[in-house]
């Protein structure tokens, strides 16, 4: 296998390891301020995805420069899925707090087929997969023979910042301060003066927005979106933050390049070290070894602190 | 008694119609008289009366059910349709006792179980295309073929709680759905045929005529259905009542006291899990044969989810309520045509609205009576 080949694998690792931190990272932020599992995430990314594409075929007649179109994209896809993910905050999670756990996932696991099933019948031809623009540069860098196209270069660069900020924002805001004094001890928080309804709120519609944001990532990336892109996405995104440790934004991100890396051996080392097994098996790899890290750190490589109260 | 049987009549009359209606407007029609009828009867006091019937003549639902499937199954003996669903309601109901045992009583909830069905019917088509292995015991092979690849689960259920169990299990049924579409060997994301059930060199799928009766092939898988379904049947609820199912309550509703008891949390999570998955691969075996033919595509995430969705809209727990939350699932959609591409949006929405507002099910399970009443004699 040439080096250039390798190379493309790595950028490719990377871009969906991005991907897939940045999904993580919703799932544990819900987890750490209210201790639920909101399966709908990855919905959430595919209605985000979509709203972006409306919102693209809406103005693109009206606006020409890519970047503005971009802008407007971006915007409306965020706002759409913040909103979203609010509602569902307000209005099925919070609700369903004193509930056993198990309610809460299923309640969002039915939401997530709900909300692709809805996108599937009522978005004009939902069931095909649908072209996504191209609207980043995507002239290229050289490097003998491999080309570093500036789109992906773009797409990394914009998710790792996205990466940062958002631990920026959790480690230094004040709002941050808040969402983790929740996530750390709610009733404390709420006696200290946090308002805790909105802090969940704002919780949830930040990583609503979040899944947004990698939905149209893995749209301008593969320039295709359909509806059920959300499911692999989200279960892939829970088992990172899981892997990682549910609760723990490191690890999230952690459990996400630690799929991605799966995935990527999975392609490229299973076929070469056993001929008869194609790259095809990737997925069935990489989940069998989350299964297997599942049994060997149950609550994930670095595990949340909590002791048994008996 | 006379409550109790005008009740069986009532329902008899009421499934016959359903599945015989071929007309859009009769069975819109029928599913609002049953709504009707629930809430009147509920406003009416009707609901408390029949409980209180059943727990006089504990036997009698049990034997009416039985008698009323063989009833309808004369009635429609060659409407090959009706039969069809009334088995696949059958073995629904079948698979959904089996994650009722992970999930209602030791408090595993298994997002995978249409991958063991799955299992079990890939291991039917194999075994009865490539081997002369006869065919009752093939269902039995297969069950045990998915007990023992669950078994390969045991080890990370049993150390993860929680959301984290979740995790596993649901990696495994999306694991499993992609191991299937890029396996050649087992057909790929065309799956494979698989040959007819045959006993005793009988051939199960040609029909039978008997005194001028022309019978449907799908008869004798009703009655195998019919059969598996009532030793299931038999199996949970002895289990429940038993001092295992006293344990298994126990490890549920919490571990920390159950062990602080001496109750082995590992041994019933293990003999819970291997149970329910043993269930779900013979009723997966059967579902195979009797349908012909496998594909990935028939055990998907969303399968899974269709059968937590039947346990928890029966009841959590409770065995009885499975059976209606079977026949309600799998056949409404058939029935409304209008639904069908819809069905999932349905079923989503209906779950979403019973968690928040009736998380208990349609009929839940009662709790324990560890003194029996002391009417009608206190038999139990």
């Amino acid at each position: 296998m040439s080096f250039e080949i390798l190379l493309q694998y790595l950028l490719n690792g990377l871009m969906l390891g991005v991907i897939y931190a940045i999904v993580a990272v919703g799932f544990t932020l819900y987890f750490g301020v209210l201790d639920v599992i909101k399966f709908s995430h990855g919905d959430i990314l595919m209605v985000g995805a979509f709203a972006g594409l409306t919102a693209y075929i809406g103005i693109s007649e009206t606006f020409t420069s890519p970047w503005l179109q971009l802008l407007v994209l971006i915007v409306v896809s965020l706002a759409v899925a913040s909103f979203l993910g609010a509602v569902i905050a307000r209005y099925l999670i919070l609700p369903l707090q004193k509930a056993p756990p198990i309610n809460t996932l299923l309640v969002t696991l039915m939401l997530g087929l709900a909300l692709r099933e809805m996108v599937r019948l009522f978005y004009p031809n939902g069931s095909n997969p649908k072209p996504f623009p191209k609207l980043l540069p995507v002239d290229g860098i050289d490097l003998g023979e491999f080309t570093l196209r500036s789109d992906s270069l773009i797409l990394l660069i914009t998710g790792v910042l996205t990466i940062v900020a958002v631990q920026r924002l959790i480690t230094k805001s004040k709002i941050g301060l808040a969402i983790r004094a929740v996530a750390q001890d709610s009733e404390t928080a709420r006696i200290m003066g946090i308002n805790f309804h909105r802090v969940v709120l704002i919780t949830f519609m930040l990583g609503s927005a979040l899944a947004a944001l990698a939905g149209l990532m893995n749209g301008l990336y593969y320039n295709e979106v359909n509806f059920s892109m959300g499911l692999l996405l989200g279960v892939i995104g829970f088992s990172a933050a899981v892997v990682g440790g549910l609760g723990n934004f490191y690890g999230a991100i952690v459990g996400g390049f630690l799929f991605a890396g799966l995935q990527t051996i999975g392609a490229v080392l299973l076929p070469a070290i056993l001929p008869n097994v194609p790259s095809a098996y990737k997925d069935v790899f990489a989940f069998a070894v989350i299964i297997i890290i599942m049994g060997l750190k149950p609550t994930g490589l670095i595990s949340e602190k909590s002791s048994e109260r008996v | 008694m006379k409550l109790l049987i005008s009740t069986f009549v009532a329902c008899l009359v009421y499934s016959i119609l359903l599945l015989g209606s071929e007309n859009q407007l009769e069975v819109g029609a029928l599913v609002v008289l049953a709504f009707v009828v629930s809430l009147v009867g509920k406003k009416m006091g009707l609901m408390e009366k029949l409980a209180v019937a059943v727990r006089e003549h504990p036997q009698f639902p049990a034997y009416a059910s039985v008698f009323g499937v063989l009833v309808i199954m004369l009635f429609f003996h060659n409407s090959h349709f009706a039969l069809l669903m009334l088995a696949t309601v059958l073995i629904y109901s079948i698979v959904c006792l089996g994650l009722n045992i992970q999930f209602g009583y030791v408090g595993i909830v298994n997002f995978a179980g249409a991958a063991f069905f799955g299992i079990g019917s890939y291991t039917a088509a194999i075994l009865a295309t490539h081997t002369a292995v006869p065919h009752l015991l093939v269902l039995f092979i297969a069950a045990g073929i998915s007990a023992l690849i669950g078994s390969i689960l045991i080890y990370p259920v049993l150390r993860t709680r929680g959301h984290y169990a979740a995790l596993v299990t649901i990696a495994f049924g999306i694991l499993f759905r992609n191991f299937l579409e890029v396996n050649d060997t087992l057909g790929g994301p065309q799956g494979l045929k698989i040959p007819p059930f045959t006993i005793f060199g009988w051939n199960l799928s040609e029909g039978l005529d008997i005194g001028g009766f022309e019978i449907s092939f799908y008869i004798p898988y009703l009655l195998i259905a019919l059969f598996l379904l009532i030793a299931s049947f038999r199996i949970t609820r002895n289990l429940e009542r038993s001092w295992i199912g006293l344990s298994m309550d126990m490890v549920r509703t919490d571990e920390i006291a159950a062990s602080t008891f001496g109750v082995n949390i590992a041994h019933w999570k293990v003999v819970a899990f291997t149970l329910g998955n043993f269930i779900a691969g013979m009723a997966g075996a059967l579902y195979g044969m009797m349908t012909a033919y496998v594909a990935p595509n028939n055990f998907t995430f969303a399968d899974s989810l269709i059968l937590v969705s039947i346990v928890i809209l029966g009841g959590i727990g409770n065995p009885w309520g499975i059976i209606p939350a079977a026949a309600i699932v799998v056949i409404l959609p058939e029935k409304l045509q209008f639904i069908q591409e819809y069905r999932f949006l349905l079923y989503a929405i209906v779950v979403i609205l019973i968690l928040l507002f009736r998380p208990d099910g349609l009929l839940p399970r009662r709790i324990r009576e560890y003194f029996p009443s002391n009417k009608v004699g206190g038999q139990r």
